[in-house]
């Protein structure tokens, strides 16, 4: 560790130069223009290394921001952005730079793009890059890597970092030739979002950034073996839209796919048309107006009551752009067991993966839903089925009870944000019980509004998220990150960074000094031993927030919350809420891990 | 404390009578919805890079596919090597092998032969000499070659079906013998049938092609 640091250090002195030349900046892009306007074509240099080539990619691909840690082996790399217009976002830990990068990708729609060195820099990645594989978010992630003729002799900050990502990558590249480099990286990039969206990663060796070379990268495209289905075969399509017909039972079923394929719009007017309910996967919050009538919000684990009755009793499923996680689906044996299943997804190895699909429709999912709307002529009947799903909705509402006199309940905070919030305000979260608030009582109107961890489930997610989210937004889209104290704690480094840029971003902890979700199935499954997630010997959030620059609240109880929001909304700058929530607050409904989805428990008695 | 939500108990809920099995099929009494595992052999056309058996393994191994033998080697195309591997899954495991196999971004097309395909492997088997004209005449019966000998030792080399190949070893092992080494197997497609071609939207075998596909007997 202390060779890392005594590694590191040039590097920060660099940064001090860097502040110092960054001042400068506005001449140098003056003198930029000024020499574009003389000569409109000779717009840039011709690339002499490696490096400069690496990144030559990246502007071509037309990055942005890139968020990263300097160090030994990426070192020529970040020589050549010095001289780049791509925005380096440097942050305090790698893995922020994995998860800013991942929300910058679910925001804007085009990879997100972070950088680390080789060994630890590229380890610190992998957590940010695994959470990315699992949620099919578009991520590119470069990495140093010692010089090649060390490759493989353990060398100083040496780790086989293509052998480590494998498993958690879309595709992953060493890199070995100067020439090539800036085409790997090109393709790299391509492939993150082409077809079904996922983490790529180049592993740059320092000799081959350093290495001479005048090859300018080839366009970013994905390589011949690469094939995308966009249309589903007319035959399923035509089946399946027979089966719509006739259904009696139908809900469709959206999932973060709907969201990444830009299929929303097309997904609501399906719906709305043929008046089928919908449902939605954790990942694809936003992709359907939870205030619409049809929409009976989230299904699965801790989804709704009425969610998980429609998913249980439908007699037809159309889902779309879903992988069936078991966090969705509970004990397969119990899932939709009445329904016929229609699957939508462009990758055909999520087709009959863990759910059966009787109608497999491979391909992407706006095109495949306009396919299905062309084919479909008569709505089902189902007029039934849908005053059923209202009843449900009645019978199973969400209300929770909160009394003055008692603590605060988060899920009082929760929907005081969003009140003071508009639609497109994005939230981003951590992972545990606020989470799971922050999914059930914020109501989604728009996609691309929710940033979360979903299928790895990482904790301190949550703080780099909304700083990927906040530069990839536009100005007037407010981010909060709804964080758990447990949470937070875990990356809340990146606060330093967000008060350097001046993000305007609004943190609210839903602290209960407990890692409460652990807590949560110690009462109910581990007699209420509270092995190890008892969390009072928190920091005080508002106290840290000061230390790090930035605007600190705290909340006690009802009388605060209100105000407190909008002082905090209001801040320009980086915020953070210490909301002191009901310490014995749990998340219902639940599903026990591998139970029946239409047995949700709505109290602790019912587990 | 014991705080949750308002709404019908658990057991006041109505529930459906339908199931889905591990495989999530829906049970139908009418159709047997469950698949015993069965043997196949899966040929995959891969770009021959460094890492590519790499990720293979590496795919099937996290995945937990019952893997038997993989074989990798170059082909008629020095930019192409051929991979063919043996499973041991019931039919939605061996599609979904198929499926996450054509994922990997150097595989080029992937199919499972059939079960008239040609199917090959290879051993060396090194036994104990002291009775020469017993071991040859062993040898002969399989059609071994002897590749090596020695005062003690005698070593041949067995091509074949891994029935025959196991047959030669079983019938050696009377002589005693001192060290096996047998490759993986390697397969091909019949006549004019590509084994796993170029073409690059070569789609998976379909459904008819694993019903009558049951336990292929390993041809010769």
């Amino acid at each position: 560790m202390s060779e890392r640091a005594a590694k590191v250090t040039p590097a920060e002195d660099e940064q001090d130069d860097d502040q110092i030349t960054d001042s400068a900046t506005p001449d140098a892009a003056t003198a930029d223009t000024t020499a574009t306007d003389a000569a409109s074509e000779e717009t840039t240099d011709p690339v002499t290394t490696g490096a400069e080539s690496v990144v030559r990619a990246l502007e071509n691909a037309g990055v942005e921001y890139a968020f990263g840690v300097q160090g030994g082996a990426i070192m020529p790399v970040y020589d050549a952005l010095y001289d780049s217009d791509i925005r380096h976002v440097t942050m305090a830990h790698e893995q922020g730079a994995a998860h800013a990068a991942d929300a910058y990708g679910i925001v804007s729609g085009e990879p997100g793009v972070c950088l680390a060195t080789s060994g630890p820099g590229a380890t610190n990645l992998v957590t940010g890059i695994a959470d990315a594989d699992m949620d099919s978010d578009p991520l590119l992630a470069l990495t140093g890597q010692v010089s090649t003729d060390f490759v493989g002799n353990d060398a100083f900050q040496e780790t086989d970092t293509t052998g480590v990502t494998t498993p958690i990558t879309k595709d992953n590249t060493f890199a070995s030739d100067s020439d090539r480099v800036g085409s790997d990286v090109s393709e790299a990039f391509a492939l993150a979002s082409e077809g079904r969206p996922g983490p790529t990663l180049v592993d740059l060796p320092k000799d081959v950034t350093n290495g001479e070379t005048d090859r300018e990268p080839d366009e970013p495209k994905t390589p011949d073996t690469y094939h995308v289905q966009e249309q589903a075969d007319p035959e399923i399509v035509a089946a399946a839209a027979d089966r719509i017909e006739n259904a009696s039972r139908p809900v469709m079923l959206l999932g973060g796919g709907v969201i990444k394929g830009e299929a929303s719009e097309a997904c609501r007017e399906f719906a709305v048309e043929h008046e089928i309910p919908v449902i939605t996967t954790m990942p694809g919050i936003g992709a359907f107006p939870e205030d619409h009538e049809l929409s009976l919000e989230m299904a699965g684990m801790h989804g709704t009551g009425y969610a998980n009755m429609a998913i249980t009793h439908c007699d037809t499923l159309i889902g779309i752009g879903t992988r069936f996680d078991d966090r969705l689906t509970g004990g397969i044996e119990t899932f939709a067991p009445d329904a016929e299943v229609i699957h939508v997804d462009i990758d055909p190895a999520e087709i009959s993966k863990n759910i059966h699909a009787d109608y497999p429709l491979v391909g992407d999912a706006e095109t495949v839903v306009e396919q299905l709307a062309d084919a479909v002529d008569e709505s089902p009947a189902a007029k039934k089925w849908r005053a059923q799903c209202q009843q449900w909705k009645s019978d199973y509402s969400m209300a929770y009870e909160a009394p003055e006199d008692a603590p605060v309940q988060p899920e009082f905070v929760v929907e005081a944000l969003d009140e003071a919030t508009s639609d497109q305000a994005i939230v981003t979260t951590g992972v545990g019980q606020h989470q799971m608030w922050a999914a059930q009582y914020w109501t989604y109107t728009e996609p691309r509004t929710w940033v979360s961890s979903h299928g790895l489930g990482t904790m301190g997610y949550g703080l780099p998220a909304a700083i990927g989210a906040r530069l990839a937004a536009d100005d007037d889209q407010e981010v909060v990150c709804v964080d758990g104290d447990g949470s937070f704690l875990m990356t809340l480094q990146g606060l330093s960074v967000a008060v350097r840029e001046n993000l305007d971003i609004t943190v609210a902890v839903l602290n209960n000094e407990y890692i409460g979700m652990v807590r949560q199935w110690q009462d109910a499954f581990f007699e209420g031993r509270h092995a190890a997630s008892d969390y009072n010997w928190m920091p005080e959030f508002d106290k840290l927030a000061e230390a790090f620059g930035a605007c600190g609240f705290r909340i006690d109880d009802y009388d605060d919350v209100a105000d407190t929001i909008e002082e905090a909304l209001a801040y320009d700058g980086p915020s953070v809420i210490d909301v002191h929530i009901d310490p014995d607050a749990n998340v219902y409904p639940m599903v026990p891990s591998g139970g029946d989805n239409g047995q949700f428990a709505l109290t602790e008695d019912q587990l | 404390m014991k705080r949750g939500l308002e709404g019908p108990a658990p057991e006041e809920r109505p529930t459906p009578a339908g199931r889905r099995n591990k495989q999530g099929i829906r049970i139908d009494p009418e159709v047997e919805a469950t698949h015993e595992p069965r043997r196949t052999v899966i040929s995959a056309l891969v770009a021959h890079e460094p890492g590519v058996l790499s990720d293979v393994s590496g795919l099937f191994s996290r995945r937990q596919f019952n893997i038997e033998s993989l074989t990798v080697g170059p082909t008629e195309d020095e930019d192409r090597a051929r991979i063919t591997i043996v499973v041991e899954e019931p039919d939605p495991g061996i599609d979904q092998v198929e499926k996450q196999l054509r994922k990997l971004v150097p595989v080029i097309s992937v199919r499972e032969l059939e079960p008239d395909a040609m199917r090959r492997e290879l051993a060396l088997v090194k036994v104990d000499a002291a009775d020469p004209a017993s071991v040859s005449a062993v040898a002969d019966m399989y059609d071994a070659t002897a590749v090596d000998s020695s005062p003690e030792t005698a070593t041949f080399e067995i091509t074949g079906s891994r029935q025959k190949i196991e047959a030669a070893v079983e019938t050696f092992s009377q002589f005693g013998i001192r060290e096996i080494s047998r490759t993986g197997l390697t397969a091909m497609a019949r006549g004019t049938d590509q084994t796993a071609g170029a073409d690059l939207t070569a789609q998976p075998a379909d459904e008819a092609n694993y019903s009558d596909a049951t336990q292929p007997a390993d041809d010769d």
